[in-house]
């Protein structure tokens, strides 16, 4: 690790070679360990040391960004050169302000001293456990267990210096037979949090109760989604919509929506930097510190996220939502939270006549945005329910689905909620009971 | 480069190694996006640092820094091999690669044009003047252009003897109008979706995409598409352009004979293959008229490289012959359980990953069709062009595409624009259903730079030659 003086150390260098109006630097180091394992053995074991260094320069609403990963003075004079001479060769962009202005940061403790000590024969330890239950069952396991250390370091002339070191443990398998398989995974910043022999007792018994799967007509379905293919819902609809950029462009679903029900009554989502029982992180990549934002609330569409840019276009402040620079995707809500209910899942089980377990989701893309109907497939654990009672293993199907309305028809959420890694930060989630929810295709296994 | 890579692998021989190698990257990337008829975005990144992947107890490590220096390059190596010794207390063999593969090679991209000596001022003129083209359509909401030029130097060297220089050059740009209304979105991208069109080539690639030319005329059909007639919901003939084609090669073909995810490598995070091992030379994948091979040798495609990065050169080979599929990617460990010599597929995303079997250059081979001949050949059907969404199961058998633009088929020639078409299948059945293939004068490869595989995730630079072809009974309109 470089630890805050360090980095503090090298932005001010940066910051003093540079002759522009305004100048960012964003640091990130990263100290990353992956063991994957297939066929139960490790076949992959890597480990990723690195050290970013991103400078915007400003001049005249001229905005230039160039980036290093050499922190020999040479380079980083080199690099505040770069990122001013591309902003000088550039027509002014009327829509840039200003870099943000200073705003106190709020201390979030997200490392975790045991994760950044995690070795490689412990994840092996860990993997070894999985692969024994494995094939104690006669199955086979895959998998990947990650833990990882990074920092964060944003500075600008204007005055902001925020650092945050940060911990992440992820730990994900699928066990398979010849005709099944079945996926569990856990994810904390405390890698003491992740018990792998849970992890693979659940894919295990996922994996021999999903077996000899049979196929299932194609339709309209009441459908029990985990927490699983609920986090994926939401990180694409976070993708889709929640960003004031989107909404400005009018691409959003939100874009003219504000004030009316989008989701029903049971429905709340927000983004929350500063929940420890996320992946927590107390500013964003240009230094300005997370604001929580309730982006559903009672069904209710409420507000999106800003960066500083999509702020100044609507003369409002940044919510603490900026992606590293250049971005024009513009903002995105990274410590995603849906609303737990009051039911257990044994409850939302027993309470479906017929309808469909949905362990998780693979491969969903939007099909139309505006609507959004996202398609996808079910992998990993799809069973058929009949009289509150997972009846039989189903072959896996496609789903087309307009995601608001599904939300609109929950009819039961789960009081337990599920952390897991979204597209980026974390997502914690409860499973859901949705009484229609559309399956356009089926395959073979 | 070369003192750093010997003392890496003779520190690796020094912890056990039984194999070693090491790659130095360098790497410079220049993006430029013109929004709105601004430049909303110019960087200029460069990184640059070193992997090595041993083998010590049988078993595989690896580690990764972006500092270039003696110590560290031993340091790293150690903790490799430290990695290795834990990877070896969950195995179920040996390490195999194979016989040697021992090259001491240079290579470079051909390139007419460095794209890093043309003025930036000229690139974002020409993207501004493609703005503004697009801005000429009324009812235009979003305008994008974008360019991106890649220079990339990469020294590999093995306990085996190999040392291979490479440098390697990408040239890419793209537009994109999107038009919005209440109920609507569309987008329509030239000359390809996923943002750009690239390829292993200098600035003459992206000077030869006639961006401005094509400007308007696709801003004016993304106006279009907004009240334009909804894709009807029925079974039909659906013929492809060659940029969707490219998409439906690279996820129905190209990710199942990847030997690694056949063999269940990828199998938590991607998934595995339909094409499993005992299909290797009996299953008919496809109509007789479907013939595909990869190709890493073509001048100028997206996929094309000297040496892969396990030092085996690129080379052509079959995947599809006459509708039978008849190979697979292969690396040196993959190849080695099957018997056979990579066919040198393996390729990292920069110094920092591992490789991983990639595609390079999957081709569609051409047939012998007129375009104007096959629609005037179709009755009833729907022409579909330009990727906008897609999905397929985790063993690449349901896939499910929409489009940018379609156009209905009607008694031999293409009637009414239609929107938010989609289609959907089973991949031999819908490869089974194909009728028709145009000839090589429509053929054309499309790069795609976004090929996502492996934990950490690696994009890889791929791209498909096709050209428009014809399939049966296909479902269409799926809603």
């Amino acid at each position: 690790m470089l630890g805050p003086d360090r980095m503090k150390q090298i932005a001010r260098r940066v910051l003093a070679h540079s002759t522009a109006e305004q100048t960012e630097v964003l640091m990130l180091s990263e100290d990353t360990k992956l063991t994957r394992f297939a066929n139960s053995r490790i076949h992959q074991n890597v480990a990723e040391r690195n050290v970013e260094v991103r400078v915007r320069a400003v001049s005249r609403k001229k905005v230039g960004v160039a980036s290093i990963n050499d922190l020999s003075d040479a380079a980083l004079q080199r690099v505040v050169e770069n990122a001013l001479e591309i902003a000088l060769l550039q027509p002014e962009n009327p829509d840039f302000h200003s870099l943000p202005e200073p705003r106190r940061v709020a201390e979030v403790d997200a490392f975790v001293q045991a994760t950044a000590d995690c070795t490689a024969q412990q994840r092996a330890q860990a993997v070894s456990t999985i692969c024994k239950l494995s094939a104690k069952n006669g199955l086979i396991a895959s998998g990947a267990f990650a833990t990882s250390t990074s920092e964060v370091a944003v500075s600008n002339s204007l005055g902001i210096f925020a650092y945050a070191p940060a911990t992440l443990s992820d730990l994900t398998t699928v066990i398979m037979s010849n005709d099944s398989s079945g996926y569990a995974g856990m994810t904390s910043s405390d890698v003491r949090e992740i018990d792998p022999a849970q992890v693979a007792r659940q894919a295990v018994n996922k994996a021999l109760h999903s077996r000899n799967p049979q196929p299932i007509e194609p339709g309209e379905y009441t459908v029990i989604l985990e927490e699983y293919a609920v986090a994926e819902l939401l990180s694409y609809l976070a993708f889709l919509g929640f960003s004031a950029l989107a909404v400005q462009e009018g691409r959003s679903f939100m874009a003219n929506k504000f004030g009316q029900h989008i989701t029903g009554e049971n429905i709340s989502i927000w983004d929350d930097g500063l929940d420890k029982t996320g992946l927590p992180v107390a500013f964003d990549f240009e230094g300005v510190p997370k604001q929580r934002v309730d982006l559903i609330t009672d069904g209710v569409a409420k507000t999106v996220v800003y960066d500083s840019y999509a702020a100044n276009k609507e003369g409002k402040q940044s919510t603490g939502h900026a992606l590293p620079a250049p971005n024009p995707y513009g903002p995105l809500p990274g410590n995603l939270f849906m609303k737990p209910g009051q039911h257990s899942k044994e409850q939302m089980l027993a309470s479906v006549e017929r309808g469909l377990w949905v362990t998780r989701f693979h491969y969903v893309n939007p099909v139309h945005p505006l609507k959004t109907i996202l398609t996808g497939m079910t992998r990993d654990g799809t069973f058929l329910i009949e009289k509150g009672q997972l009846k039989r293993a189903a072959k896996n199907l496609r789903f087309t689905q307009n995601i608001l309305e599904a939300l609109s028809a929950v009819q039961m959420i789960s009081e337990d909620t599920k952390l897991t890694r979204g597209f980026y930060g974390g997502v914690r989630v409860p499973a859901l009971l949705i009484s229609r929810f559309t399956f356009s295709g089926a395959t073979e296994f | 480069m070369k003192e750093l890579a010997e003392r890496a692998l003779n520190a690796a021989q020094l912890q056990g190694a039984s194999y070693a190698d090491v790659r130095i990257v360098h790497q410079k990337t220049q993006s430029i996006l013109v929004k709105n008829g601004r430049v909303e975005a110019l960087s200029h990144d460069q990184n640059q640092g070193f992997g090595i992947r041993v083998v010590v107890n049988g078993a595989w490590g690896f580690a990764s820094s972006s500092m270039l220096n003696a110590d560290e390059a031993a340091r790293v190596t150690t903790h490799a091999a430290q990695i290795a010794r834990a990877s070896s207390m969950v195995k179920t063999g040996e390490v195999s690669l194979g016989p040697p593969e021992v090259h001491v090679a240079r290579y470079q991209t051909p390139v007419q044009i460095d794209p890093f000596s043309v003025p930036i001022e000229d690139k974002i003129a020409l993207l501004l003047a493609a703005d503004q083209g697009m801005r000429r359509a009324k009812g235009i909401a979003v305008t994008e252009s974008k360019m991106e030029s890649i220079h990339e130097t990469r020294v590999f060297a093995s306990t085996e003897g190999s040392y291979i220089e490479q440098v390697l050059v990408e040239s890419g740009a793209g537009i994109e109008a999107t038009a919005v209304d209440e109920n609507e979105v569309q987008t329509r991208s030239f000359p390809n979706s996923f943002g750009r069109q690239q390829g292993k080539a200098g600035y003459e690639f992206i000077r030869d995409l006639e961006l401005v030319e094509n400007s308007q005329r696709i801003a004016e059909e993304a106006v279009a598409l907004l009240s334009a007639p909804l894709c009807p919901s029925c079974v039909t003939t659906l013929v492809l352009d060659p940029t969707q084609l490219a998409l439906q090669v690279h996820e129905s073909c190209g990710h199942p004979v990847e030997l690694d995810r056949v063999f269940g490598e990828e199998a938590s995070f991607a998934g595995t293959s339909f094409l499993t091992r005992d299909k290797l030379g009996s299953f008919r994948y496809g109509s007789h008229v479907v013939n595909i091979y990869a190709d890493a040798t073509i001048p100028g495609a997206l996929g094309t490289f000297g040496y892969d990065d396990e030092g085996v050169p690129a080379q052509r080979s079959p995947i599809v012959r006459n509708g039978l599929f008849v190979g697979y990617l292969t690396s040196r460990e993959t190849a080695a359980l099957l018997e056979q010599r990579s066919n040198g597929t393996m390729r990292a995303d920069g110094w920092n990953r591992i490789p991983l079997i990639r595609m390079t250059n999957i081709n569609l081979e051409p047939g012998t069709w007129e375009f104007e001949d096959l629609i005037a050949d179709t009755d009833d059907g729907i022409y579909m062009a330009l990727n906008k969404s897609w999905s397929i199961d985790d063993k690449r058998l349901n896939f499910q595409f929409g489009t940018q633009l379609a156009y209905e088929i009607k008694k031999g020639k293409l009637g009414r624009m239609l929107k938010n078409a989609t289609y959907t299948g089973i991949t031999p059945q819908f490869w089974a259903s194909c009728d028709a293939i145009c000839n090589e004068k429509h053929w054309h490869i499309w790069g795609l730079p976004n090929c996502g595989k492996g934990q950490p995730v690696q994009a890889a630079h791929v791209a498909h030659g096709a050209a428009p072809a014809r399939f049966r009974n296909v479902r269409v309109g799926i809603v």
